[in-house]
C-alpha cells in the first residue's frame, strides 16, 4: 500500500462549502496530479473545524500546519512552497489579534486552545464518507463491545454512572431515559434520533452529521440494543441536504459491512436505521411533535404522559435523543464512565458544543468542558467583542432561553447555573450582544420567531405570544406605557404556567429575562421614549446642528424624501414629519452636523 | 464488501486500517514526536534525497517510532546533500550530511533509536525564524 507523506484536510462543511472549499478541493486533486504527487499526497474532505469565521480551513500534515481564508486560486502557492518546498504559506496562516504572532499550528491558537472535543472528536479529521476512517478512529467498537457483552441493562447503567444528560436543551439523564423505555415490553420499540435543529444560529447537530455521521449510527444502535429496539429513525429537516446525503451514504456503508442489518457482530441483533425527513418546523424538535410529523401527522405537540418511553412512534416505546447525545455515546463506552464523568460539574458532566455566533470576532462551533466560564469562551475562545466594544449580552438556549449580563460572565457553564441565572442551556445556540444590542427588539426578534413557529394547538402560546409580541411592537414603536411591562411579566408568568409543551412553556423567557437584567433599558423606551442603544427606529430623531452645518447641501441631495430643507452655505433643517429615518443624511455628513437623539 | 462479524474482525480491521491516519494523529501531537526533516531541493533532489525520504520512512514506520517525516527547503548545505535535520522532543535540532541512501537506515538505528551521533553532523549556524 502506498504510504502518503503529506495529508491535506479540507473543510467540506456546509460553511466553508459555501465558500468555495469544493473547488479548493478539485484544485488540489489537479495540481498534485499536474505535478505528480497524488500518490504522495492525499487529500480529504472532512467535516467542520469549527473556525467557520475564518474558513475555508486547509490543514496540512504531518507539520499540522493549520491555514485560513483559503481561496481556490491560493492551491497552487500551498503545493509549490508548502508540499514541494516545505516552507510554510506566512500570509494564509493564522494571526494572533492581540500579538500579531502567525500561528502555524490550531493548538497554539486561543480559539482550540480551552476547547475539549468529544462529540465532534471526528469533525476536521476524518473523511465522514469513509467508514473506514472511523474504524481506525475506534469506530463501531462500542458496538461490538456492548453486543459481545450482551447486557443491556450493564450499559445502560454505563450511561447512568458517566451523567451523560440530554443536549437537545432539556437535559434529562440520557441513562435513566433508557432504562425507562428498555421497561417496557413491546413487540417492536423504535430508537429516534432529533436531528430537528431549529434554535436561530444553532448548527451544532448538522455539523456532527455531516462531520462524523457514523459516530451516530453506532449509538443509535447500542441504544437501540439497550431498550430492545430493532428500528432506528433519524428525524432531520430537509434543509440540511448535506447531512442528509452524508447519512446516508454513512447508513449504506454500515450496511455493506453488516453493521447495520441483521445478526449485527453475528450476536442475534438486528437494527437498521431510516431518514425521515422534517420541513424545518420549530416545534418539531418537541418529541411528541416530532414523532407525529413522522406518521404523517401534523407537527403538533401532545400532553405528556403518555411519555414517548410507553407510547411513541406508532404507539410503541420509543426513546428519543439528541444528535449531540448520541455522538458522546460510544467514547464513553470505551473510555469508560469514569473518564466521562471526570469532565464537567457536579451535575453536569462531559462537554457541550456551542456555536458562537452574533458580536464576537470568532464566529464558530465550539466544543468546551462543563464548567467553563461565559467569560472564558467570550474573551478567550471567541477572541472578545468584536470592534472593541463593549458586552452587554449573551442569548443562550435560542426562543426558549434568556440573556445573561457581565454579572454571569465568571459562572461556571452547566445546567442547572444557567436555569438559575434565568436562561438555559438550550441545544447550544449562543449569541453576543455588544453594547449597540437594543434588548427590547432582541426580546421582540424571539417572540417573533415564536409566533411563527408556534402550531397553534394550545391558546396561551397562540394568542398569548402574539399578544406579547404587539406589546413588544408597541413599546419599540414609542407608544408603550408602564402599564405594559406589567402586561408582559403577568402574561409571560400566565403562558408559562398554562402552555402545552416546551416551546409555549419557555417561549416568554426572552421577555422575562430581558424584563429582569435591563429594566431600565425598558423605562427608557416607555417613559422617556428613547432607545439607548439606537437601533429603534421610531425612537430616534435625526437633528441637524446648526453650528456644524456649513451649507455643503449633501444632506438634501441624498434624503430620498426631501425633508431636508435649507439655503446654500446656511444651516439646514430635517423636517421630522418627512423624515423617514433611512441614516442617509447621517452617513453623508461630512461635518458631523446630523445628530441622533 | 465482506462483513464484519466479531469484535475480533473489527480489530483486525482497525489494525489494517490505523496507518492510514496515523499520520494524522501524529500531526495532532507533533510536539511529542520526534521531528525529521529532509533537504529536498534540487541539490538534494540529485543526490537522492527522495529515496532517503522514503527507506526513512519505511524504517520508522517499521519499527513503530513516534516520528514524523516532512521535506523542507534548500537548508544551504548543498555540499553535503542529502541532508536530513532531526530534533527529538525537548531537545536541540542536529543536522547530518552526507545521509545517502545506504546512511539512511544507520541513521535511525543509530541516531534516532540509541542516541550514537554519526558522522557527518553539520554545527548549527543560523536561527530559524520559528525558533524566535
Amino acid at each position: 500500500m502506498a504510504t502518503y507523506k503529506y495529508h491535506v484536510l479540507i473543510c467540506g462543511g456546509t460553511g466553508c462549502r459555501a465558500s468555495q472549499s469544493n473547488k479548493i478541493i478539485d484544485n488540489f486533486k489537479r495540481l498534485l496530479k499536474e505535478n505528480g504527487l497524488e500518490k504522495e499526497v492525499q487529500v480529504v474532505e472532512t467535516g467542520c473545524f469549527g473556525f467557520c469565521e475564518k474558513g475555508p480551513i486547509v490543514k496540512i500534515l504531518p507539520d499540522n500546519t493549520f491555514y485560513i481564508e483559503v481561496k481556490p486560486e491560493d492551491v497552487e502557492e500551498i503545493i509549490n512552497e508548502h508540499v514541494i518546498k516545505g516552507r510554510k504559506v506566512q500570509r494564509l496562516l493564522y494571526v494572533d489579534p492581540k500579538t500579531s504572532e502567525h500561528k502555524a499550528d490550531s493548538k497554539h491558537m486561543g480559539f482550540y486552545k480551552k476547547q475539549l472535543r468529544i462529540a465532534l472528536r471526528n469533525a476536521g479529521f476524518i473523511n465522514p464518507e469513509n467508514i473506514d476512517e472511523y474504524i481506525a478512529r475506534d469506530g463501531y467498537k462500542a458496538l461490538a463491545t456492548v453486543l459481545e457483552q450482551n447486557d443491556p441493562q450493564a450499559t445502560i447503567d454505563i450511561i447512568k454512572k458517566s451523567g451523560l444528560r440530554g443536549r437537545g436543551g432539556g437535559g434529562f439523564p440520557t441513562g435513566l431515559k433508557w432504562e425507562i423505555a428498555s421497561k417496557n415490553a413491546a413487540d417492536q420499540k423504535y430508537m429516534i434520533c432529533n436531528a430537528d435543529e431549529g434554535d436561530p444560529g444553532a448548527f451544532m447537530d448538522r455539523s456532527i452529521l455531516e462531520g462524523d455521521p457514523h459516530s451516530v449510527i453506532e449509538a443509535m444502535a447500542i441504544g437501540g440494543f439497550c431498550i430492545g429496539a430493532t428500528k432506528g429513525l433519524i428525524y432531520i429537516r430537509a434543509e440540511y441536504p448535506l447531512a442528509i446525503e452524508r447519512l446516508k451514504v454513512a447508513i449504506g456503508q454500515a450496511r455493506e459491512y453488516g453493521l447495520l442489518g441483521k445478526n449485527i457482530f453475528e450476536s442475534g441483533f438486528d437494527f437498521d436505521i431510516d431518514i425521515r425527513y422534517g420541513a424545518g418546523a420549530f416545534v418539531c424538535g418537541e418529541e411528541t411533535a416530532l414523532i407525529h410529523s413522522m406518521e404523517g401527522f401534523r407537527g403538533e405537540p401532545t400532553f405528556k404522559p403518555p411519555f414517548p418511553a410507553q407510547e411513541g412512534y406508532l404507539k410503541k416505546p420509543s426513546n428519543v435523543n439528541n444528535v449531540e447525545t448520541f455522538a458522546n455515546i460510544p467514547v464513553i463506552i470505551n473510555k469508560g464512565w469514569e473518564w466521562f464523568s471526570s469532565i464537567g460539574t457536579e451535575k453536569s458532566k462531559g462537554t457541550k458544543v456551542f456555536a458562537l455566533a452574533g458580536q464576537i470576532n470568532n464566529v464558530g462551533l465550539i466544543e468546551v468542558p462543563m464548567g467553563i466560564t461565559l467569560r472564558e469562551v467570550i474573551y478567550e475562545i471567541g477572541g472578545g467583542i468584536k470592534n472593541g466594544k463593549k458586552f452587554k449580552a449573551v442569548q443562550t438556549g435560542g426562543p426558549s432561553g434568556g440573556c445573561l449580563t457581565e454579572k454571569f460572565l465568571d459562572t461556571p457553564i452547566d445546567y442547572d447555573n444557567l436555569l438559575a441565572a434565568g436562561s438555559m442551556m438550550g441545544s447550544g445556540g449562543m449569541i453576543i450582544m455588544d453594547e449597540t444590542s437594543c434588548m427590547v427588539s432582541v426580546a421582540k426578534f424571539y417572540l417573533e420567531f415564536t409566533v411563527e413557529e408556534s402550531c397553534g394547538k394550545c391558546t396561551p402560546c397562540r394568542i398569548g405570544n402574539k399578544r406579547l409580541y404587539e406589546t413588544l411592537e408597541k413599546i419599540t414603536n414609542g407608544n408603550g406605557t408602564l402599564e405594559d411591562l406589567d402586561l408582559l411579566r403577568n402574561l409571560s408568568t400566565v403562558i408559562k404556567d398554562t402552555a402545552l409543551c416546551g416551546l409555549g412553556q419557555t417561549s416568554p423567557n426572552p421577555v422575562l429575562s430581558t424584563i429582569d437584567n435591563f429594566y431600565d433599558e425598558y423605562l427608557a423606551h416607555v417613559v422617556d421614549k428613547k432607545c439607548p442603544a439606537g437601533q429603534c427606529k421610531a425612537l430616534k430623531r435625526y437633528v441637524i446642528d446648526p453650528d456644524n452645518c456649513i451649507g455643503c447641501t449633501a444632506c438634501a441631495r441624498a434624503c430620498p424624501v426631501g425633508a431636508i430643507k435649507g439655503e446654500k452655505k446656511l444651516p439646514h433643517e430635517i423636517t421630522q414629519s418627512l423624515c423617514i429615518k433611512c441614516g442617509t443624511c447621517y452617513e453623508k455628513c461630512k461635518f458631523n452636523a446630523i445628530k441622533i437623539q | 464488501m465482506e462483513k464484519i462479524k466479531s469484535l475480533a474482525d473489527l480489530k483486525k480491521k482497525r489494525e489494517d486500517l490505523q496507518s492510514g491516519i496515523k499520520l494524522r494523529e501524529q500531526g495532532d501531537n507533533i510536539e511529542e514526536m520526534i521531528q525529521v526533516k529532509v533537504a529536498m531541493a534540487t541539490c538534494g533532489i540529485a543526490s537522492g534525497a527522495k529515496q532517503v525520504m522514503d527507506i526513512l520512512i519505511n524504517e520508522l514506520n517499521k519499527r513503530n517510532i513516534p516520528a514524523v517525516v516532512t521535506q523542507t527547503g534548500c537548508m544551504g548545505y548543498c555540499y553535503a546533500e542529502p541532508t536530513v535535520e532531526v530534533k527529538k522532543p525537548g531537545q536541540e535540532p542536529i543536522v547530518f550530511g552526507y545521509v545517502t541512501p545506504e546512511k539512511a537506515e544507520e541513521l535511525v538505528t543509530k541516531y534516532i533509536i540509541n542516541n550514537e551521533i554519526l558522522e557527518g553532523v553539520i554545527p548549527v549556524n543560523y536561527e530559524s525564524i520559528e525558533d524566535k
